[in-house]
C-alpha cells in the first residue's frame, strides 16, 4: 500500500491551524459583542425606573456622583444600582449553574433546579414567612434568605451524600432529585395549608421571584459565590467538555468522571441556592441562558462558561428592564417575565440553526 | 518490554465475564488483534486493562504492574478507543482532538496545535475540521476518535473495533496508519476486529476469546485454520494461504448455534 497519507505537508497543517483561530476569534468577537450588550443593558436597567431621570444625569452619577444632587446619587447608587447589578449576578450564576447541569447529567432539559433545589428553598422560605422558624440565628429578612439558602444546600448534599455512597449515575442522581422535590413540596404543602391568607400571599410572591430587595451585601454575597465557583470550572475546563463525549470517552482519558460529577455539583448547588435564596425562585434563564450560548459558541467550555455567564446576564438584565417599563408604575415580579423575554430569542435561535445538539 | 496479562478476571453485575484469562502478551512494534464472537468480552478486557472496568488479577505493561495503578495513571500511558464514539457534543472536529491532547499533557499551545493538524491530516480529517462532531456521519466520528487517540502518543494503543463504521478506503488506510504507527513509534497496538481477512492481513499476532476464556493466541496463519474458526464461530470455511501473502478466509456457511 503506498503512504501517501503519511508525510503531512505542512503548509496544509498551518491552514488547518489557521482555521481553529478564525474559530476562537468569532468565539472571542462574539463573548466581546455579548459582554458589551450586558453592559449596555445594566446602564438602560439603571436608568430606568420612577423618578424619569434622563440616561446623561444617570450616567453622570455613576462616574462622578459629587457633582449630581444627593437624591439623584440616593437613586442611582442605593436603590438603583445595587439591583441592576444583582440581575447580572443572578443571571450569571443561574446560567452557569444550567450550564454544568446539563454538562454533568448529559441532559439539554437540566437547569438549576432540575434536583429540587426551588422546592427545597421554597420549604425554608415557608418556614420563615409562616411559622417565623429561622434554621440560622439571623432575624429580619435575612431569616428568610438564610432558610432558603440552607434548605437549598441541604437538598443538594443529600443527593451529594447518596451519591458517594452508592456510586454516583446520572439516572439515580436525576431519580433522587425528583425524590427530594416531591418530598419538600409535600412538606411545603402542609404549611401551606396551615398558613394564613397573608403569609401565603407573601410566599406566592416571594416564589415569583424578586429583584426589589437587593442591596449592596446581598449583591457581595451573591458575587462571592461566583468568585468561588468561577474558578474550580475553569480549572476543570477541559475535563468538563470532556464529558460531553459520553462518559466511557471521558474515563478513557483518564478523567474520573463520578468525582468530578460530585465535585461539580456542589458548586452548581452553591450557585442556585445562592440565586434562589436571594431573589427567589427564577426560571427559564438557567435552561436558555447555556442553550443560547451553546448554539453561539459550542460547548468548549474555555467559550461555553463565560458565553453563558454572558447570556444569562443579560437576559435576567433585559427582564429587569422590562419589568419596570412594561406597565409604567409597577413593578412585576421578574420570575414572570424571564420567560417572556427569553423565549422570542430563543425560538429564532432554535428556527434559524438547523443543527440537532441533542438526540 | 511488552503488555502481558497473567492472570485476569472480571464480573459485570453478578456475572462473571472474564474467566482467568492467561498467557497473552502483546509486543511493541506489532499489531496484535483481539478476535472472538460478540460477547466473548473482548471490549471487557480492553476496559479492564484500561482501568475504566473494575478487574482482579495481575498484568504488566513495560514491566510495571498495572493493578496498582489508578485510571489516571495509566490513561498517562495507554489509551482505550471505545466501541461506541456516537456523541451529540457541540464541539468542533478540531476542538475535540485538541481536548483529548489537553486532558493529557500541558505544554505550549504551539505544540498542541500542530500536534492536532498532524493527526487531522493523517487521517484525512483537515478537510473536515471545522465540523461539529454532532454534524458527522459515524464514520468519520469514528475517524476523529482514532485521531484523538493517536495525538495522545500512548505506549499501549488499545482500539475497540476502530473499523466497523469504516469505508473500504478507510479501512485500509487507518489499519495501515496504525501498522506505521506501531512500527515507527515502537507502540503496542490491540486491535478488537471482526473482519478476519484485515486481522490476517494487518495484525502479527492474534488473541483469541470466546464466552470469557482465552481459547489461543499465536501468529494469524498458524491460529486461523479451519478447525479453529470451526471450534469459535462455528462455521465452515475455506482458508487460502498464498505464498508470501497473509492467510485469506472465505467462510461457506454458518454451521450450527453459536452458544450463549
Ligand atoms: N454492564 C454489564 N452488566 C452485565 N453484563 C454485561 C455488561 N456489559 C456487558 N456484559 C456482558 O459481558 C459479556 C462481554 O461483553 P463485551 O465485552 O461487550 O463483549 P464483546 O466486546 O466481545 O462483544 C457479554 O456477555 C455481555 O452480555
Ligand atoms: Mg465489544
Amino acid at each position: 500500500m503506498k503512504a501517501t497519507t503519511f508525510s503531512p505537508s505542512s503548509a496544509n497543517s498551518t491552514t488547518t491551524v489557521a482555521r481553529y483561530h478564525a474559530r476562537q476569534r468569532r468565539q472571542r468577537w462574539l463573548i466581546a459583542a455579548t459582554a458589551l450588550a450586558t453592559l449596555m443593558s445594566l446602564l438602560l436597567d439603571i436608568a430606568t425606573g420612577p423618578g424619569a431621570y434622563a440616561l446623561s444625569d444617570v450616567t453622570k452619577a455613576l462616574l462622578a456622583p459629587s457633582e449630581v444632587s444627593r437624591v439623584l446619587q440616593v437613586v442611582v447608587w442605593d436603590i438603583r444600582l445595587p439591583v441592576a447589578l444583582m440581575a447580572i449576578v443572578v443571571g450569571a450564576s443561574l446560567a452557569i449553574a444550567g450550564a454544568q447541569m446539563q454538562t454533568l447529567l448529559n441532559n439539554p432539559l437540566a437547569d438549576p433546579f432540575t434536583l429540587g433545589i426551588s422546592s427545597a428553598a421554597s420549604f425554608g422560605a415557608a418556614l420563615a414567612i409562616v411559622l417565623g422558624f429561622g434554621v440560622l440565628p439571623v432575624a429580619g429578612t435575612l431569616l428568610l434568605t438564610g432558610n432558603a439558602f440552607v434548605l437549598a444546600m441541604l437538598a443538594s448534599l443529600m443527593i451529594w451524600g447518596l451519591s458517594r455512597l452508592r456510586g454516583v449515575s446520572v439516572q439515580t442522581m436525576v431519580l433522587m432529585g425528583i425524590a427530594i422535590m416531591f418530598f419538600f413540596n409535600a412538606l411545603l404543602g402542609m404549611l401551606q395549608y396551615v398558613a394564613s391568607a397573608e403569609s401565603l400571599q407573601q410566599l406566592v410572591f416571594w416564589s415569583l421571584g424578586s429583584l426589589s430587595k437587593a442591596s449592596w451585601g446581598k449583591v457581595g454575597l451573591a458575587g462571592l459565590a461566583l468568585v468561588v465557583t468561577i474558578p474550580v470550572f475553569v480549572r476543570a475546563r477541559w475535563r468538563l467538555t470532556a464529558l460531553r463525549l459520553g462518559d466511557v470517552q471521558a474515563q478513557a482519558m483518564g478523567i474520573d468522571v463520578g468525582r468530578l460529577r460530585l465535585r461539580m455539583l456542589l458548586c452548581c448547588a452553591l450557585l442556585s441556592a445562592t440565586a434562589v435564596a436571594f431573589v427567589g425562585t427564577i426560571g427559564f434563564v438557567g435552561l436558555v441562558g447555556p442553550h443560547i450560548a451553546r448554539l453561539l459558541v459550542g460547548e468548549d467550555q474555555r467559550a461555553f462558561l463565560p458565553m453563558s455567564a454572558l447570556t444569562g446576564a443579560l437576559i435576567l438584565s433585559l427582564t429587569s428592564i422590562l419589568s419596570k417599563t412594561l406597565i409604567p408604575g409597577i413593578l412585576l415580579p421578574i420570575g414572570i417575565l424571564t420567560a417572556l423575554i427569553g423565549l422570542p430569542f430563543f425560538v429564532s435561535l432554535i428556527l434559524s440553526s438547523r443543527k440537532e445538539i441533542w438526540r | 518490554m511488552s503488555l502481558i496479562i497473567d492472570q485476569l478476571s472480571c464480573s459485570l453485575g453478578k456475572r462473571r465475564v472474564l474467566h482467568d484469562l492467561a498467557g497473552m502478551e502483546a509486543r511493541p512494534g506489532e499489531i496484535t488483534a483481539l478476535i472472538g464472537p460478540n460477547g466473548a468480552g473482548k471490549s471487557t478486557l480492553l476496559r479492564a486493562i484500561a482501568g475504566i472496568t473494575m478487574a482482579s488479577g495481575h498484568m504488566t505493561l513495560d514491566g510495571l504492574s498495572l493493578e496498582t495503578q489508578s485510571l489516571g495513571q495509566r490513561t498517562r500511558k495507554l489509551y482505550y478507543l471505545p466501541q461506541d464514539t456516537s456523541t451529540q457534543a457541540a464541539l468542533s472536529v478540531f476542538e475535540a482532538v485538541l481536548l483529548a491532547r489537553r486532558t493529557q499533557v500541558v505544554e505550549p499551545n504551539r505544540h498542541a496545535l500542530a500536534a492536532v493538524a498532524q493527526a487531522l491530516q493523517s487521517l484525512e480529517l483537515d478537510p473536515l475540521a471545522e465540523r461539529e462532531l454532532a454534524a458527522l456521519s459515524g464514520g468519520q466520528r469514528q475517524r476523529v476518535a482514532i485521531a484523538q487517540a493517536i495525538v495522545r502518543r500512548p505506549r499501549l494503543l488499545m482500539l475497540d473495533e476502530p473499523t466497523s463504521a469504516l469505508d473500504l478506503h478507510h479501512q485500509l488506510q487507518v489499519l495501515d496508519y496504525l501498522h506505521r504507527l506501531a512500527r515507527q513509534d515502537d507502540v503496542i497496538v490491540v486491535i478488537a476486529i471482526h473482519d478476519l481477512n484485515l486481522a490476517a492481513r494487518f495484525a502479527d499476532h492474534l488473541w483469541v476469546v470466546k464466552e470469557g476464556r482465552h481459547i489461543v493466541s499465536g501468529r494469524p496463519g498458524d491460529v486461523l485454520t479451519p478447525q479453529r474458526l470451526r471450534e469459535i464461530y462455528a462455521i465452515e470455511a475455506d482458508v487460502e494461504w498464498p505464498p508470501g501473502s497473509s492467510p485469506r478466509i472465505t467462510p461457506r456457511s454458518a454451521t450450527r448455534r453459536l452458544g450463549s
